[in-house]
């Protein structure tokens, strides 16, 4: 293994490798600060060491304590989950793809049609329920989410189904209007069980870049959202931004989305996605030490 | 707001250097470090931002800005200037082919606003261009994606091409061409799947869908949110489709939307409409003056 010297152009390199994941500027030039610090003080010089020493605080920010990372679901009785975001993000594949992982699991499952706005959300949904075998509660095309919802609470009530998961219609954030009706959403389901929804699950599509954190910001003050679920990390996006949103709103990442597929779906894991921060450098430096070696 | 716009940021950065008669090439240097920070903030790709801070630079330090009384407001000017002529000027025309119809694909990334994209276009063409646009479902992939695009149709009162989820892009593209000069139709626009631009067999298939129909114009649609990767994702399209124009959505939001910028910068391929909501009427010509202003928090 080759030694490299922990020095100026080590530290250039890993800002750039961190904001080209999206980690956000201010978050990276703060982590650096700490970073030299921590050279300084603790004399490290191979950048290996270093490189662990980061990878560790990094994973530690992302995930404080065990079990962060866990879906609320309730021993007993029913389990209500809704899925927010803006618009295209992945809301509608998510809930299918976690309606089959719930399904997996034996639990039963019903989904709530919730976006009667965008064309063909609904069918949408339909063809989820279908692939994964879970009934879908609907009303038609313009009526009122609301309705929607209270409706599909009242029947997975008397399926006494395990799990019900309410899709929302994409929404900006700055929409006020759009994000006053799904705070009315909320308040229905907590109307209805005063305990749920036991998990507020905002979806981030990690192609997004800083705008994220506003996302995060205005949704939480709506809905109080609970966990994030990070979409489309099978591309080459890396979703840095997850770990400003954790710094300043405390806001655990939970699942991960990574294809299309029902199968696309896997919980968060801190220390894997901080490595996916990395592997660009990572193959960079062992590319560099393969001509190194010729 | 989290954002703090260019022009405030380095009022304040020169009131910490203020009172020394003069600035000097460190000042500037301080300048540059502010509007680095804020292209970054708007999303800007690092490596764009980096060319273009150098240009910025030597014309900031070639013109007379150091012996400027308002220096601040000198060099935003610059920057915003630059900005713009990046980006190059108005460019909502569309191509009319030279024997009808006009062949138009629509390209990009999951849940760009490809589907809402071409709804809008085809209302656009209809609208304001008196045109007889056909639109055409080749997404085979998404759940319930011909649906969503036959609702549009419905709504628009257009028609809208189908051959169902077994039938490849490619035959249906074909098909729906033949269908449009039957039916005297001027404009085919061709909504086709999501896909990364990592994906081979997929990226193939545009390609095939390409070399079948001859599209007078490729468009990549592309988020406006679209934060450091804009550029890897608007390059391979480009590298593989030659695309002819990019179409920006979701401006409506509060984005600063420096990935403007960035697929600006690899393509070089103009932007030519900017999507400004969900509804069928919020497509609206791309201005470079507009953008350059809102990437930079003015
Ligand atoms: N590659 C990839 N594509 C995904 C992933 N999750 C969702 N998609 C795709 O992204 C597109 C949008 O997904 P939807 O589930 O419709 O997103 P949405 O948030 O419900 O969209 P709206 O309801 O229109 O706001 C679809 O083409 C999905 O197949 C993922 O993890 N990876
Ligand atoms: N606010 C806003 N929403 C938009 C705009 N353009 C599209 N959308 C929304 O973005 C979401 C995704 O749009 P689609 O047209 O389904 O995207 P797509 O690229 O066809 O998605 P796939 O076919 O799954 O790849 C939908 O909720 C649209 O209503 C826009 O300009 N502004
Ligand atoms: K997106
Ligand atoms: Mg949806
Ligand atoms: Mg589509």
């Amino acid at each position: 293994k080759r030694y490299r010297k922990v020095d100026e152009e080590f530290f250039e390199e890993l800002e750039e490798i961190l904001i080209s994941a999206d980690v956000g500027v201010v978050t990276v030039m703060d982590l650096i600060e700490m970073l030299k610090d921590e050279a300084r003080t603790k004399n490290i010089q191979d950048t290996e060491e270093l490189k662990t020493v980061i990878s560790e605080k990094l994973a530690e920010l992302l995930e404080k304590e065990e079990g962060d990372a866990d879906l609320n679901i309730q021993k007993d009785g029913m389990t209500i989950i809704l899925v927010v975001g803006v618009n295209g993000v992945g809301k509608t594949t998510t809930i299918g793809k976690l309606a089959h992982k719930f399904k997996t699991e034996g639990k039963s499952v019903v989904l709530a049609a919730g976006d009667t706005f965008r064309a063909g959300a609904i069918e949408q949904l339909e063809v989820w329920g279908e692939r994964v075998g879970v009934d879908v509660i609907k009303h038609q095309e313009g009526s009122d989410p609301a309705a929607v919802i209270f409706d599909a609470i009242q029947s997975a009530r008397s399926k006494k189904a395990d799990i019900l998961i309410c899709d929302t219609a994409g929404r900006l954030q700055n929409k006020v209007n759009l994000m006053k009706e799904l705070e009315k959403v909320k308040k229905v389901i907590a109307r209805e069980v005063p305990s749920a929804p036991h998990e507020v699950l905002l979806v981030l599509d990690a192609t997004t870049g800083q705008n994220a954190m506003n996302q995060a910001k205005i949704f939480r003050e709506a809905t109080d959202v609970t966990g994030i679920a990070l979409t489309k990390l099978d591309g080459t996006a890396k979703g840095g931004i997850v770990l400003a949103i954790r710094h300043e709103l405390d806001i655990p990442v939970k699942l991960i989305g990574l294809g299309e597929q029902m199968e696309d779906l896997q919980p968060f894991d801190a220390g894997t996605f901080v490595y996916g921060l990395f592997s660009d450098m990572i193959e960079k430096n062992s590319e560099n030490n393969d001509e190194d070696g010729l | 707001m989290a954002f703090e716009g260019l022009a405030d940021r380095l009022q304040s950065t020169l009131q910490k250097i203020r009172g020394k008669g003069k600035l000097t090439e460190a000042d500037v240097n301080e300048m540059m470090r502010e509007i680095r920070l804020a292209l970054l903030e708007a999303d800007v790709n690092f490596k764009v931002v980096k060319d273009f801070i150098k240009r910025v630079k030597e014309r900031a330090i070639g013109q007379e800005i150091l012996q400027s009384l308002t220096p601040g407001q000198q060099v935003v000017k610059i920057v915003h200037d630059e900005l713009k002529q990046l980006m190059g000027g108005e460019q909502s025309k569309i191509a009319v082919a030279s024997k009808p119809p006009t062949v138009i694909m629509m390209v990009g990334l999951q849940g760009a606003g490809k589907t809402t994209t071409t709804g809008k276009l085809a209302n656009h063409l209809r609208k304001q261009l008196n045109r007889k646009p056909l639109l055409v479902a080749a997404d085979i992939y998404r759940p319930a994606a011909i649906n969503q695009l036959q609702t549009l149709g419905k709504q628009l009162s257009l028609p809208v091409f189908s051959l169902g989820d077994k039938v490849s892009p490619v035959e249906i593209a074909k098909q729906a061409i033949e269908k449009a000069k039957e039916e005297h139709q001027d404009y085919v626009l061709i909504d086709t799947a999501g896909r990364l631009h990592i994906d081979e067999e997929l990226m193939q298939e545009l390609v095939d869908v390409k070399e079948a129909v001859k599209p007078d114009e490729i468009y990549l649609v592309v988020d406006a949110m679209t934060g450091q990767d804009a550029v890897n994702v608007a390059d391979n399209f480009n590298e593989q489709l030659d695309i002819t124009g990019v179409i920006l959505t979701k401006l409506d939001g509060d984005t600063r939307g420096g990935a403007a910028l960035s697929i600006r910068e690899v393509t070089d391929k103009p932007i030519k409409f900017v999507g400004m909501g969900e509804k069928m009427d919020a497509l609206e010509p791309f201005h470079p003056e507009r953008m350059a202003s809102r990437i930079l928090g003015m």
